[in-house]
């Protein structure tokens, strides 16, 4: 393959529950601590969730708070953030070759709850209805903030694929670079959903909400007694070049995206299915020429759901075999469901696993669902490993819609 | 509310809209936007919040008397006066 035909990761902006970058994200992962608390919402008064506690002073006036969303904060503190761990300098590079592609479970469920509750003192009033409910709302809203912010001229959008979204950011900048229509992607998935009501309250009425009298402990994917779903906040930008680019620049390459895949399940508006999760993993091993059992990690999106969790763990088996030699793990013990930045959040990660060798734990399993006892499921302490080459990391969403990355440690 | 009144009341009110912007300066004759940096939905902002706080509905027709301090309180104060 040419170098401009291969894209590597070369900056990281995120902030999660338990971080607002990488060594601090990644340092809480080994630690085993956990970002969950409780937050207010509207009509249902104390939830359990994670939030961030980012500065977006840093990146933002006080004005743009007040106009834009959550989202589009967080999407411009991680772009940000990206760009200066890439060490690039906007004011010398080419702002009409950056694209902007963000993954999003939902958007503007916030902005026009946030305005039914404001009218609602108005006896429903509509003159009281904001006139920024529009640009707050239009789907494109956080990918369209950051260009503002950032001067960015090139395309931006978002991709609203559920839960997969993060995985998805990530393919799509990848794709853009490969087609050649912009020269540097900022490419990822950011969620603002803890400031929904309705996300929490159609959780609970689904029998999917977590809940535990310790918010820390109420994420618990693969455990007996998991519950369900914590709703958290948070985001992950990643600069994406091609890797020419990368080299000319002399820039610090966090890996290489060889494997991806996007598929569908044409089932069910919730279920899993472990059939169509395994035929994505194929896809993306396939397309990164490469064996179930050159994987090293594989980076699970499990959720806490019950049937979630024991359809991931069968499509995992069916992919490995008995004779695997991957090590099995999940953020979401950690910092809870993050929705459309979670496929991104989670890869990154475990990227740091390709220099130090330890694979964070999944945290929350006092009792190991028989069902999901996978081999080498890394539980509770963190595991060091002789080498890390591969990792591939799983998001799956709501309507059937499944991605895999694969990312490769680069050799130089 | 007296003039004094209205006019303070307005200044807050586009401090909480443009909170970056430098208020204490604010000319009373010399048009609000062209001395601070203000856009055509903060200045939909002004007009909500006249509506929030003191039920007063400025019709679109009236928006060119709120351009200046003095001339919104020239507009607002008989309007305010059983405030």
């Amino acid at each position: 393959m040419n170098d401009n035909t291969r894209i590597v990761i070369t900056g990281i902006g995120l902030t999660a529950p338990n971080g607002n970058n990488l060594s601090e994200f990644r340092k809480n992962l080994l630690a085993g601590k956990s970002g969950i608390g409780k937050i207010e919402t509207h009509y249902m008064g104390e939830v359990i969730a994670g939030v961030c506690d980012f500065d977006p002073l840093i990146y933002q006036k006080k004005k743009a708070l007040r106009r834009g969303t959550r989202a589009g904060s967080i999407a411009t503190y991680c772009s940000h953030e990206a760009i200066a761990d890439a060490k690039l300098n906007l004011d010398s590079v080419d702002k009409s070759r950056i694209g902007i592609y963000i993954g999003i479970t939902e958007h503007g469920n916030v902005e026009t709850e946030n305005e039914i509750y404001n009218i609602k003192q108005y006896d429903y009033n509509v003159d009281f209805w904001s006139h920024h409910h529009n640009p707050r709302t239009v789907a494109n809203s956080p990918a369209g903030e950051v260009t503002m912010n950032m001067g960015v001229t090139g395309p931006h959008y978002t991709l609203g694929a559920a839960c997969a979204a993060g995985n998805i950011g990530l393919i799509q900048g990848l794709q853009m670079l490969l087609l050649g229509e912009v020269d540097l992607a900022l490419a990822g998935g950011v969620s603002e959903t803890p400031g929904t009501f309705g996300v929490f309250a159609a959780f609970k009425n689904e029998g999917a909400l977590a809940n535990h009298p310790d918010p820390q402990k109420a994420s618990r994917p693969f455990d007996r007694d998991r519950n369900g779903i914590v709703v958290s906040e948070g985001g992950c930008i990643c600069v994406l070049e091609r890797l020419s680019d990368a080299l000319a620049r002399s820039a610090r390459i966090y890996g290489e995206i060889v494997g991806y895949a996007i598929n569908s399940d044409a089932f069910d508006f919730i279920l899993p299915n472990a059939e169509r999760q395994v035929e994505c993993i194929n896809l993306a091993l396939k397309k990164a020429g490469i064996s179930a059992s050159d994987i090293d990690i594989i980076s699970t999106h499990a959720t806490a759901t019950p049937e979630g969790d024991k359809a991931e763990c069968q499509a995992i088996k069916k992919v490995l075999g008995n004779n695997s030699n991957s090590y099995i793990n999940n953020t979401k013990s950690f910092i809870g469901h993050t929705m459309g930045a979670s496929g991104a959040l989670e890869l990154v990660g475990n990227l740091p696993s390709f220099e130090d060798h330890i694979v964070h734990q999944t945290i929350n399993i006092d009792n190991l669902d028989p069902e999901c006892a996978l081999k080498n499921l890394v539980i509770n302490e963190p595991k060091k490993v002789d080498k890390v080459d591969y990792i591939l990391n799983n998001s799956f969403g709501m309507l059937g819609i499944n991605s895999v990355v694969i990312v490769k440690r680069f050799k130089g | 509310m007296k003039a004094e009144e209205i006019r303070t009341m307005i200044i807050e009110v586009i401090h909480e809209i443009v909170p970056d912007e430098d208020l204490s300066n604010l000319k009373g004759d010399i048009r609000i936007r062209d001395q601070i940096e203000m856009d055509s939905m903060d200045f939909l902002d002004v007009v909500m919040e006249l509506r929030k706080r003191y039920s007063i509905v400025v019709p679109e027709d009236d928006y060119m008397e709120l351009s200046t301090l003095d001339s919104s309180v020239a507009y607002l104060e008989p309007r305010m006066k059983d405030i």
